[in-house]
């Protein structure tokens, strides 16, 4: 690839008799395979539907793997493009419907009796604006041309014919905020950079996502992997880098997978490697596993395990930018941070700011899953409420149960109210509640959870992942958890909560990165928002939710026992007593809690309180 | 330091040498050095980290270091099947702990351990990020969605009754 030019040839050639994304007049068939997609079951139903294909020689079908479609509740999922027809999604399919699909394509006659819904007059579809999943779920993220026929590596294209300075200005004047949580303003970022001499200087992916319970950053690696490689070029001209390197986690084989034959094709094309369309830049790519430590997810931290060392965070200043990577100045961008950057130089950055608020520009995605009847990837403008997301998207919480607590920003971040829902999701007003934008997790909460635990379970995440270095995370977290778990034990009292409370304030402000920095913050926001759970726990010795195990008795309500004597039966310990026919009696000092004789009731008759 | 498990993976110590000196040139290779090894041995014993040691120049004392800062490397041989179940946020508050109970209680082991015949070892795993199937457990590569402690007993005993069978 010599020139601009030539690749606006290869888009155009791609392009030609393209009509509603299927070219040639062919029928396109596309199976979500990522890996949620292929979890739930696509791979077979792939498999069929390319035998399926082949077997009835329709010649004019094409049978494609694409990455994340977004409603992680309904995978597998296979959408049909034919031309001039609207596209057709079919849900929850297997290897017995994949067969019936190709089925209806060669008799050109619809069968009702397969599972599919109008996916994008959905609700679930009609509020979200996709600009770093624009590619998602659409294009094979194995095919090249395929991310060059939606204007692939125009973007980098047009940085090249730009200076770097233009082009950092162009990101500056954007508002691109990084997505991976804190927010910081990307141009910024390369602009402390650029100015630095040096004899090497790196671009850095962080794609080691460890908020446990988002998989943004996994489904645009899956789904969309030119997009993040593109960026980085484009970062690494802005900087003078000629190198770049990906961390992404090793939980994450399909994504590692992806990215190293987008690497490969990209070099093949010349679009990655020496004098990148006859400009005279350079850059190259490599990928970097991680291997389970959630702080390299802290810059600091990443680098120092991209050097083959302990991942432990260290003092800022000297910032990455002045010495980052083996001691040269280097960027590290998030990946949806990334996926962002060639649309903003493609549609620049008054395009970019009609998306979004005045301090929070472009769109958001989070990973919405927890409590919430669709679960899934969504993507809406910054500044969309927390109800948009969680009930005209999500379709609120399942089984009729009750909303009761939102948490955004993993392990980092806090627990909201129903108060909250009507929040515009933007950096500030989130962290004015007390929680943070974070990378991108939402999960839901209903009345069966409780609070206490959930604070109990984040921190129990935290305590692991410390890397150990300095002692308030190291120490204070651990005697936070210790507090927490004596509570949910129903042996708290109420010094306990005070002394949480300011051993909580203290780690805050003591910590050395921002792991400790930010691990109160589940607590904290709880305790603001759930104190009566708190005082439940600790007074009451009740868990409102019915879920700390220390504090439920189980007891038979007489009147709907039956005698069945199942509960005795699968009673481990042997502590109810009773005939057959006759209602059963609970020994409270021999049980053990554990539950089998709830689950195992038919009749209602065993109560949790 | 020619001893019984040295003899005995003569290959996986030569393909190790291999992948070495194929990047050896470059920067930062101790990382992609451990996880190779691991895939090969599936465990790094003291052994293998004085080869590389060796091999790469790298203090033994920086590798053990960096052996057990990171969960993934393990000094200690796993059993046979790998048995995680996802404690990340979404499957946990969709009830992933009872799962986890369950499948303590039905393997008589606790997390991070290996049953006695090598079989099971069990392990509670990060967010696997198909929060759309939660709460989930794995096997190996398989994933197990929407999980109910009930269903615990049949999916062990797939993967028992296969070793009956080989």
């Amino acid at each position: 690839m010599k020139s601009i030019d030539e690749l606006k040839m290869l888009r155009d050639e791609f392009n030609k008799n393209s009509k509603n994304d299927s070219r040639d007049n062919e029928i396109r068939i596309v199976v979500g395979m990522a890996t949620c997609g292929i979890s739930a079951g696509a791979k077979p139903v792939f498999d069929t539907l390319i035998k399926e294909v082949e077997e009835k020689r329709l010649n004019n079908v094409q049978v494609v793997q694409t990455g994340c479609i977004g409603m992680c509740t309904y995978e597998p999922i296979v959408e049909v493009y034919a031309p001039d027809e609207e596209k057709v999604t079919y849900t929850h399919v297997n290897a017995d419907k994949a067969k019936k699909i190709v089925e209806e394509i060669e008799k050109k006659k619809q069968d009702d009796s397969i599972e599919k819904i109008p996916l994008m007059d959905s609700q679930f579809y009609k509020k979200q604006k996709r600009v770093a999943l624009r590619n998602c779920g659409i294009i094979d993220p194995e095919n090249i041309n395929e991310y060059i026929a939606k204007d692939g590596y125009m973007g980098l294209g047009k940085a090249l014919s730009m200076t770097p300075d233009e082009v950092i200005a162009l990101m500056k004047n954007s508002g691109l905020r990084g997505r991976g949580g804190a927010g910081f303003p990307t141009g910024m970022k390369w602009s402390f950079a650029a100015p630095n001499k040096a004899d090497q200087k790196y671009i850095i992916c962080n794609a080691d996502e460890g908020d446990p319970g988002a998989f943004m950053d996994r489904s645009v690696l899956e789904g969309d992997p030119h997009a993040v490689l593109e960026a980085m070029a484009i970062a690494g001209y802005a900087i003078g880098a000629t190198k770049g390197f990906i961390y992404v986690r090793a939980e994450y084989p399909v994504a590692v997978k992806r990215l190293e034959i987008a690497i490969k094709q990209a070099r093949e094309l010349g679009l990655l490697g020496k004098n990148i369309f006859n400009s005279g830049f350079d850059f190259d790519i490599e990928t970097r596993l991680g291997a389970g430590a959630f702080v390299c997810g802290e810059e600091t931290a990443l680098m120092q395990s991209i050097e083959g060392k302990r991942g432990m965070s260290r003092v800022k200043p000297p910032f990455p930018a002045n010495k980052g990577l083996w001691g040269k100045p280097s960027v590290i961008n998030n990946v949806e941070t990334l996926a962002n950057i060639p649309q903003i130089i493609n549609g620049g950055a008054e395009w970019f700011r009609s998306f979004g608020t005045e301090k929070s520009p472009g769109t958001k995605v989070f990973a919405l899953g927890g409590k919430i009847t669709n679960t899934g990837l969504v993507e809406v403008p910054m500044g969309t409420t927390l109800r948009e997301v969680i009930y005209d998207i999500g379709g609120g919480c399942p089984n009729g149960k009750k909303f009761k607590a939102v948490q955004t920003g993993g392990p980092s971040g806090g627990c909201l109210t129903k108060d909250h829902l009507d929040t515009p999701i933007e950096y500030e007003t989130l962290m004015a509640v007390g929680s943070m934008m974070g990378s991108g997790g939402m999960i839901v909460m209903d009345e069966d959870n409780c609070m206490v635990d959930i604070a109990r379970f984040f921190l129990d995440f935290t305590v692991d992942e410390s890397c150990g270095k300095c002692t308030p995370c190291r120490v204070g977290t651990r005697r936070m958890l210790s507090i927490l778990e004596k509570i949910t034990a129903g042996e708290g009292t109420m010094e306990d909560l005070e002394e949480l409370e300011s051993l909580a304030n203290s780690v805050k402000d003591s910590s050395l990165c921002g792991l400790g920095q930010t691990a109160p913050n589940p607590v904290l926001s709880t305790l603001k928002y759930f104190k009566d759970e708190y005082i439940a726990h600790v007074v009451d010795k009740k868990c409102p939710a019915k879920h700390c195990k220390a504090l439920l008795t189980y007891e038979i309500n007489k009147d709907k026992c039956t005698g069945c004597t199942l509960c005795a039966r699968k009673c481990p310990v042997q502590c109810i007593d009773g005939t057959v026919k006759n209602p059963h009696v609970i020994n409270k000092e021999l049980c053990i809690k554990c539950g089998n004789c709830f689950s195992v009731c038919r009749f209602g008759a065993v109560e949790k309180n | 330091m020619q001893n019984e498990f040295v003899q005995s993976r003569e290959k996986e110590f030569s393909e190790l040498k291999e992948y070495i000196d194929s990047i050896k040139n470059s920067q930062g290779i101790l990382m992609q050095t451990l996880q190779k090894a691991q895939d090969l041995f599936g465990y790094l014993p003291l052994e293998v980290q004085k080869f590389i040691s060796e091999e790469t120049n790298i203090p033994l004392a920086d590798i053990y270091g960096v052996v057990t800062f990171y969960t993934q490397f393990t000094i200690e041989e796993k059993g046979r099947h790998k048995v995680g179940v996802c404690l990340g946020t979404a499957c946990y508050v969709k009830g992933s702990q009872e799962v986890m109970d369950k499948l303590v209680e039905e393997l008589g082991i606790n997390v991070g351990q290996t049953t006695e015949d090598k079989l099971f070892t069990l392990e509670a795993t990060r967010c696997l990020g198909c929060c759309g199937l939660a709460p989930v457990m794995t096997v190996d590569e398989d994933v197990y969605g929407n999980m109910d402690p009930k269903k615990v007993p049949e999916v062990i005993a797939k993967y028992k009754n296969q070793e009956v069978r080989a």
